[in-house]
């Protein structure tokens, strides 16, 4: 027997969804090992996973509250990573994104629900969306990396929250918590259905999938940041604007992220604090590249990503497993869809030597 | 010849890729001290019969037979180059396998000796002295590869093929990166290795070195065998008839009738990395003229076609299109002026590889009302283009939504060209037009370029090869550290007097104007 790697014209769709689906399956069986080691059963874990996640309404509900974020970060990441735009700062946007929220809707202006929610929601965009401009922008005049200026400003940003909470935001009412002083009630997103918390944001982000989508096969924007993505000298011979194009890429990628933010802060908390956000700017990173980056994926990544969490939670609470074993699943998952994408740029064959006669 | 024993048989080889057929059913033998030449257009399938005969690929059909050791003709396993190296097949590629920082001996020996072997050097060095003198390969074995020129660096990968007692021997294209010196040593070194019993499978679109070296064509045009003759007996035209399968008709170039002039530099000077490319050139291109723009590769050929092109700002001095100021003007721009052009690295800089063909040939225009409306691309204008496109310029691919990198060099430049010319340009800038390109593909560049110019377009061809300027231009510039003089009409000029303007050792003829 010998084996053959041949290179693929073109991966099917069917063939990419099949090597995603067993990446996840191939994920599942390596977390197996930790989980018998912990001296659990993964099967047992594994539905209590299943059940955490998605087995009442409460549990969905949960697992799509957790969701709602990842897939407005993962979508940040994906049109930004489609552009060759490393955007690695969707955490620092997100709070950004919220901090804007809670300037434009904790009563500076009073406004009914109807303007009051897409004003925030706008204030948010715009202000995710300008701190990857930013960096963009230096990229482009001095040639400075953009990876480490949004990692780093990661950093900045959530110290310079702090501060704002401990200062000027703080909230007078919080018994001394360092949060932010609290949205107006016209300014809040509308929960989904009573008594969970699922809230509008969720809507926010499968119409800006959708969005994405069809920007990517439909619009002129859409094929213009195709070509600057994948070959950025023939787009600037054929006289497609490089630079401008690539800042629309980071203000729509800094403004999903920012969105993110909102919605934590309008749709679930209320104000602002530090703890917002447990990496969802960085989670989003993983989620766009389990998708593929594809916009209709990074939805499925994502509700993938949170149910991981939200369930794994769930089973540590029934039997005492670590919930770390979720990074593992999630860590292990992106790993094999790593390796799962060179099987969709080569083809393995295997056949028999052929014994002279 | 004829009667010498056969060293290797391909039988009924068959290759698909997807509804290509790149080889149909084509057989060949290969005798012991015969120069056997593959002779095809791109795209004709000659590289994927090599690239089965070394094992690269498998074929769907036939066989590969080698001469044993025992006299015998013997099957080689398909898909197994381990196989073909044991049988004595050497494969010399376009793109050298060599590591860079080892040397030339080092790279010979190379996947030949366990991983650690000491004191086997001086035996190998002999083996390859040996071979060297039967040869005539001469080569500093104790240079880095890198250190080597182009030349240098194909005889070490002939020496690799033979050092592993190679009886087949195949070059795939190896003039592609000679010059003709250069060449002129490969061919006298074939000659003397066949003497000397080797076999060698000669792969070229070169119908004149074919000629001057091999013992026997093999012509191969999409995919099947065309024709098979003796190279002795072989008339030029016929040969070049089967390559292309029709009568290539010779492009005749009427006397241009030039209008008014429609490009200007004015005293264009350009820095570009640190030192000057440009210095106070002027040009002028009319209306209804083809202007050829010799010079050896570097002398500012490449900053004369980034200001075309929007992709540079002069430093000093001034670029006017119809009398107006582009100086500033972005690559949209331009192309919204109406001017064509065509890049020198055209799959680097001419399509997006990963985009399809309808996209590539609606990516200068994919803002006008033609391919958009209201932002919103309209994908049957797009895919209704590159159909009429790919029929009216021969561009052969499995069709519109196919992935521009699947595509060969030729048919990318055929692309372009749709993508350019179907605008109706009054400005071409052809930088490189055919560098790479086969007979056929070639002709119908310039047939293209002259008709261009006949409507009345102003064209600047760039090029390295004389052949062509003196086939498609009306006037010759020549560019010579970055200074660009005006050699006059190209009626009466002489190829010496460009090749010293080139050295940059004439001055131009005096009295000329533009």
């Amino acid at each position: 027997m010998s084996l053959r790697l041949e290179p693929r014209d073109n991966a099917s769709v069917g063939l990419k969804l099949g090597v995603s689906l067993a990446a996840g399956l191939i994920a599942l069986l390596l977390v197996a090992i930790p989980v018998l080691f912990a001296g659990g059963s993964p099967l047992n874990a594994y539905g209590l996973m299943l059940q955490g996640a998605f087995g009442s309404m409460f549990a969905l509900s949960e697992t799509l509250n957790r969701a709602t974020p990842l897939i407005l970060t993962g979508l940040a990441c994906a049109v930004a990573f489609r552009a060759k735009l490393w955007n690695i700062g969707a955490e620092g946007q997100l709070y950004i994104g919220a901090l804007a929220a809670v300037c434009v809707g904790s009563g500076l202006l009073q406004l009914p629900p109807a303007l009051m929610i897409p004003t925030v929601m706008i204030a948010g965009f715009l202000a995710g969306g300008l701190m990857m401009v930013i960096p963009t922008i230096i990229k482009q005049r001095f040639g400075a990396d953009e990876v480490v200026i949004t990692l780093l400003l990661n950093f900045v940003v959530i110290l310079f929250i702090q501060m704002l909470i401990e200062g000027v935001l703080k909230d007078p009412m919080a018994l001394g918590w360092p949060q932010s002083v609290p949205l107006i009630a016209e300014a809040k997103l509308p929960k989904l259905l009573p008594r969970l918390r699922m809230h509008w944001g969720l809507i926010v982000g499968l119409v800006a999938a959708l969005i994405l989508w069809l920007m990517v096969r439909k619009t002129v924007l859409g094929f213009e940041i195709r070509a600057v993505g994948e070959n950025k000298a023939a787009a600037r011979f054929a006289g497609i604007p490089v630079d401008a194009t690539m800042l629309k890429v980071a203000l729509i990628s800094g403004g999903l992220a920012g969105l993110a933010g909102v919605g934590e802060v309008a749709g679930v908390k209320g104000y602002l604090s530090s703890d917002l956000s447990p990496g969802f700017g960085y989670s989003g990173i993983v989620v766009a590249m389990l998708a593929g980056l594809s916009p209709i994926g990074t939805v499925i990544a994502a509700v993938f990503v949170a149910a991981v969490f939200v369930g794994a939670d769930s089973m540590s609470r029934a039997t005492g497993i670590s919930s770390y074993i979720a990074d593992l699943v999630v860590a292990l998952s992106l790993l094999c869809v790593l390796v799962g994408s060179f099987f969709l740029r080569f083809r393995v064959k295997f056949e028999r030597r052929q014994v002279e006669a | 010849m004829t009667d010498a024993p056969v060293l290797l048989s391909l039988q009924n080889i068959t290759k698909r890729f997807g509804p290509l057929i790149a080889n149909n059913a084509i057989s060949l033998d290969l005798h012991r001290g015969e120069i056997l030449a593959l002779l095809g257009e791109n795209g004709a399938g000659k590289t994927t019969l090599m690239n089965i005969l070394f094992g690269h690929y498998v074929q769907d059909e036939g066989d590969v037979c080698v001469l044993g050791d025992d006299g015998a003709l013997a099957t080689l396993p398909p898909g197994s180059p381990g196989a073909a190296l044991k049988a004595g097949i050497g494969m010399v590629h376009q793109h050298f396998a060599l590591a860079e920082n080892l040397t030339g001996l080092a790279n010979i020996r190379l996947g030949t000796e366990p991983l650690l072997s000491f004191g086997r050097e001086s035996a190998a060095r002999a083996k390859v002295r040996k071979i060297i003198t039967e040869s005539g390969l001469d080569v500093d074995l104790d240079r880095r590869v890198a250190d080597l020129t182009v030349g240098e660096k194909q005889r070490i990968e002939i020496l690799k093929a033979l050092y592993r007692d190679a009886k087949v021997l195949i070059l795939d294209e190896p003039t592609a990166v000679l010059t003709p010196q250069e060449a002129e040593g490969l061919f006298v070194v074939l000659r003397r290795l066949a003497e000397n019993g080797l076999g060698v499978i000669f792969i070229s679109h070169k119908l004149g070195e074919v000629l001057s070296v091999s013992h026997r064509i093999l012509v191969l045009r999409a995919g099947t065998k065309a024709g098979e003759l003796v190279t002795a007996q072989a008339d030029r035209r016929a040969i070049a008839d089967l390559m292309v399968g029709k009568t290539v008709a010779e492009v005749v170039r009427v006397p241009a009738a030039p209008g008014k002039i429609l490009l200007e530099f004015d005293n264009v000077s350009l820095q570009s990395g640190g030192r000057q490319a440009l210095s106070r050139v002027n040009l002028q291109l009319r209306a209804g003229e083809v202007v050829g723009l010799a010079g050896v590769s570097g002398n500012g050929q490449s900053g004369i076609a980034a200001l075309i092109s929007g992709l540079a700002v002069p430093n000093s001095g001034a670029m006017r299109l119809y009398g107006q100021d582009v100086t500033r003007a972005s690559p949209r721009d331009l192309v919204n002026a109406g001017v064509a052009r065509m890049p020198e690295d055209r799959q680097h800089d001419g399509v997006v590889g990963t985009m399809s063909v309808a996209d590539n040939i609606a990516i200068e225009d994919v803002r006008s009302p033609a391919f958009s409306k209201m932002g919103l691309l309209d994908r049957k204008a797009m895919r209704e283009r590159a159909t009429a496109a790919i029929a009216g310029y021969d561009v052969r691919c499995p069709g519109p939504d196919a992935e521009a990198r699947l595509l060969s060099g030729g048919n990318v430049q055929k692309l372009i060209l749709a993508r350019v010319l179907e605008r109706d340009p009054r400005v071409i800038l052809a930088n490189q037009p055919t560098r790479g390109l086969d007979v056929g593909a070639q002709a119908e560049v310039h047939r293209r370029i002259l008709a261009a110019r006949d409507r009345g377009a102003a064209v600047l061809v760039i090029s390295e090869d004389l052949d062509e300027l003196f086939a498609l231009a009306d006037r010759f510039l020549v560019a010579h550290a970055g200074e660009v003089s005006d050699a006059g009409p190209s009626d009466g000029l002489d190829r010496g007097t460009i090749g010293l303007m080139m050295a940059g050792q004439a001055r131009p003829p005096v009295g000329i104007a533009s």
